[in-house]
């Protein structure tokens, strides 16, 4: 089974790592993977994009052409990028950012406040873990665990910034039922 | 790739930033020292093919990189490299052209890679990996035949492949470089040698010719690379190299569940082009199929290789849109509706 | 009877193809003369230029690579990087280092890359067949500058060597003329301090640029050539050192009084 998984933002929201830390800790499980990053010519602000392929089996494109689940970090690509989804699939939204969710019936909206609660954590930077974490006990893509062992290996020469770090994943993943 | 590069007992690299390859320059940098080796950011494209040239002619190895529009300008220093039967490893992650064009996948540079690229009779050997993993075996590969063959090699990836992650297993560092009794460095306790190209005398201009062309036949009769998948019943051959074969693969994989009898054939040396093979193919198939990220470059190569046996369809995207493998399958599938099951009936 | 004159060791025995009154050889011959005074010739490589020294492997019985137009400093770095020991001699002329390969000389030396640039400069292009060069004088006729050359047509001529003095990585810089016996026995020391810079390991780059005749294309006698050397062509490029930052030769020199 292949699962394709879209992330967009602002360029600077930590779009590109999250779909980094999301195909390192499938890759640490054993799975076939892709990350394909997409940048605008600005290097902050402007849009940024990538998607993450996760399976079994070899995979033939790193390219999402209707992926399964969609993660929306600001207004613009929520906006963009509702079509995209395959239908049945589902759209993560900041809704801290996102106020307008889109209009789709044949796919299911979950709303996190990532920025929000990167922000009660005094840590914005974070806000990119927190929905991460949320994705992932929403999705089951891939164990906590393996998702915290990704981190902790991208900090590696940043030692003190994990704790927080691994805090704001959990809040995520707690924020869901 | 650039620490296959290390890995295979590169220890020079000389760049200058260009996207979307520019991680290979940034990786270098921080490595190539820690093993010992030099990382220069030149001044030019220009400059950097030569400074491998004069790193190449102590014996080293040594590579640049770089993307479409730097590859142009390095063109000259590859034909003095040719000329000069000096070994180096060019990368070129190919993008959209012609001009600055954009930095999506393309394969728009095959001609240019191909037919050797920069002035004069000389080829370049071309390897054109599928994947990350592939880039880096390649990359051991590149070394070696360079090396084995005094000449330049190119590996052709495109921006796909270049901005994609994937997980890789990395070779084992080389332990022995092969001896060079060659290579210029002072000319202690021997004869003193040279190292040129330029060949006023008409005659051994010409011998040197046949000589590289002698040496370009061994080439070609020893160093060919394909991949083949699910061709021994099919009815029709997709022939695609690069990432579009990587998205040709997952679209006959598709197809065959539905019960079509499709196959993919992938040259990975483009240079020398896998010919005999794919005439060979003709016997069992006369149908073709070649897909590419620009407007027709293999194809020609394609058609060379069939000479007229057999039907020959060409899909292409040269702006840099990657067709999904669904939208490649419904492409396959049609023509093999068209020609295959209609015959059939 | 003592020998006191004789064709250098490393001068292959063979004859000159340059023309008659060009400096190419004066230059080439030094060179070797150079190479067995400092016995460097198991450790000294050559590159070559484009243009009429493009053959100095037939008169140099040293290790020698041909480089493109303009491309001689890029490859010296390539092979100075590589081997460090060795002593490299990249030759240069007037269209090659200042024209089709500024790039290359300015960063070469902005990197101060250890490597000797020999700069000869007769302000023409000689072997593709006179044409008008960076550094043609004013006035000067050129098959591409039938009229002479006019700054406002054909812009001035380019000082590259000043240029290059500026730079921090240059350790040191020197113009001389090989038109007069004085001038060439001046050109033999520079080309030595030049050498004696990699010898002691001077951290940057050593310019010598030698003025050079071309009588062929300056289409005079090689005497007059001389002549106009002496009375133009050496007023406006001045002959001098253009830039001395040695560390190591100074401090030899100063015999004891260092701060």
């Amino acid at each position: 089974m292949l699962i394709k998984c879209f992330f967009a933002g602002f360029g600077g929201q930590g779009v590109l790592s999250m779909g980094y830390f999301l195909a390192y800790a499938a890759m640490k499980e054993g799975k076939e993977v892709t990350y394909l990053p997409a940048y605008g010519a600005e290097v902050r602000g402007g849009t940024a994009h990538c998607t993450v392929g996760i399976s079994d089996e070899e995979i033939a494109s790193p390219v999402a052409s209707e992926p399964e689940y969609v993660v929306a970090m600001n207004q613009p690509s929520a906006k963009k990028f509702q079509n995209a989804i395959c239908s049945g699939g589902m759209m993560f939204i900041n809704s801290t950012l996102v106020t307008e969710p889109p209009q789709r019936g044949d796919i299911e909206i979950v709303e996190v406040p990532a920025s929000g609660i990167a922000e009660e954590m005094k840590n914005i930077q974070a806000t990119n873990l927190v929905m991460l974490g949320a994705l992932v006990k929403k999705t089951g893509l891939v164990s906590l665990k393996s998702l915290e062992l990704s981190v902790e290996d991208a900090f590696s020469a940043k030692k003190k910034l994990i704790p927080v770090n691994l805090g704001a994943l959990r809040r995520g993943w707690e924020y869901l039922d | 790739m650039a620490e296959a590069a290390i890995r295979a007992g590169c220890r020079f690299y000389f760049g200058y930033p260009i996207t979307p390859q520019n991680e290979v320059a940034e990786y270098m940098s921080e490595h190539m020292p820690e093993a010992g080796g030099t990382f220069i950011q030149a001044e030019s494209e220009i400059a950097s093919i030569y400074m491998v040239l004069g790193a190449s002619v102590t014996g080293a190895r040594a590579m640049t990189s770089s993307s479409s529009p730097g590859i142009s300008l390095k063109q000259e220093g590859i034909s003095f490299l040719a000329g000069q039967e000096l070994p180096a490893v060019i990368l070129n992650v190919m993008r959209g052209g012609p001009g600055l064009g954009n930095i999506a996948g393309c394969q728009g540079d095959y001609f240019q890679a191909t037919r050797g690229g920069g002035h004069g009779d000389y080829k370049t050997i071309v390897l054109a990996p599928g994947s990350v993993q592939e880039l880096v075996d390649l990359t051991g590969v590149a070394f070696e035949l360079a090396d084995k063959y005094r000449n330049p090699v190119m590996i052709l990836a495109d921006g796909l492949i270049g901005q994609m992650r994937e997980p890789v297993v990395l070779p084992e560092p080389v332990k022995h470089l092969p001896e060079k009794d060659w290579a210029l460095r002072g000319a202690k306790g021997r004869p003193s040698r040279f190292s040129r190209s330029l060949i006023l005398n008409v005659r051994r201009m010409e011998e040197h010719n046949w000589k590289l062309q002698r040496k370009f036949r061994e080439i070609e009769a020893n160093e060919i690379r394909f991949e083949q998948y699910l061709l021994e019943d099919a009815k029709l051959v997709v022939v695609a190299f690069g990432s579009a074969a990587r998205v040709a693969k997952g679209a006959v994989k598709r197809l065959r569940k539905e019960g079509l009898k499709v196959g993919l054939f992938r040259p990975i040396t483009l240079w020398p082009f896998p010919h005999k093979k794919i005439r060979e193919l003709a016997n069992e198939c006369s149908e073709f199929l070649v897909y590419e990220l620009n407007a027709g470059q293999m194809l020609e190569d394609v058609k060379l290789a069939l000479s007229g046996s057999a039907e020959v369809f060409f899909y292409g995207r040269p702006g840099g849109v990657i067709p999904t493998p669904m939208d490649v399958a419904k492409i396959i599938g049609s023509r093999y509706y068209q020609r295959i099951k209609r015959k059939a009936k | 009877m003592k020998k006191i004159y004789g064709r250098p060791k490393y001068l292959k025995p063979r004859k000159f193809h340059y023309c008659a009154g060009c400096g190419h050889s004066l230059v080439h011959k030094m060179l070797m003369e150079l190479v067995d005074e400092l016995d460097i010739a198991d450790r000294v490589i050559g590159v070559a230029p484009a243009g009429c020294a493009v053959l100095a492997y037939d008169y140099m019985d040293i290790d020698i690579v041909e480089s493109a137009h303009g491309r001689g400093p890029a490859v010296a770095t390539g092979i100075k990087r590589s081997v460090p020991n060795l002593v490299v001699i990249n030759y240069q002329g007037d269209g090659d280092l200042a024209a089709i390969g500024t790039a290359e000389s300015i960063h070469a030396a902005s990197r101060g890359e250890q490597i000797m640039t020999v700069f000869i400069n007769n302000g023409i292009y000689g072997m593709t067949g006179g044409q008008m060069a960076p550094t043609t004088l004013e006035g000067m006729r050129a098959t591409t500058a039938p009229k002479g050359r006019d700054p406002r047509r054909e812009g001035y001529p380019l000082d590259l060597s000043s240029l290059l003095a500026q730079i921090p990585g240059v350790v040191y810089a020197e113009r001389v003329s090989v038109s007069t016996p004085r001038g060439i026995r001046q050109t033999k020391k520079a080309l030595e301090a030049g050498l004696r810079c990699q010898l002691d390991g001077e951290p940057g780059l050593a310019l010598i640029e030698v003025l050079s005749m071309c009588p062929t294309n300056w289409k005079m006698s090689p005497l007059d050539s001389c002549k106009w050397m002496d009375e133009v062509m050496s007023k406006k490029f001045q002959v001098k050192v253009l830039v001395d930052r040695r560390t190591k030769a100074i401090k030899k020199a100063a015999s004891g009084n260092v701060d």
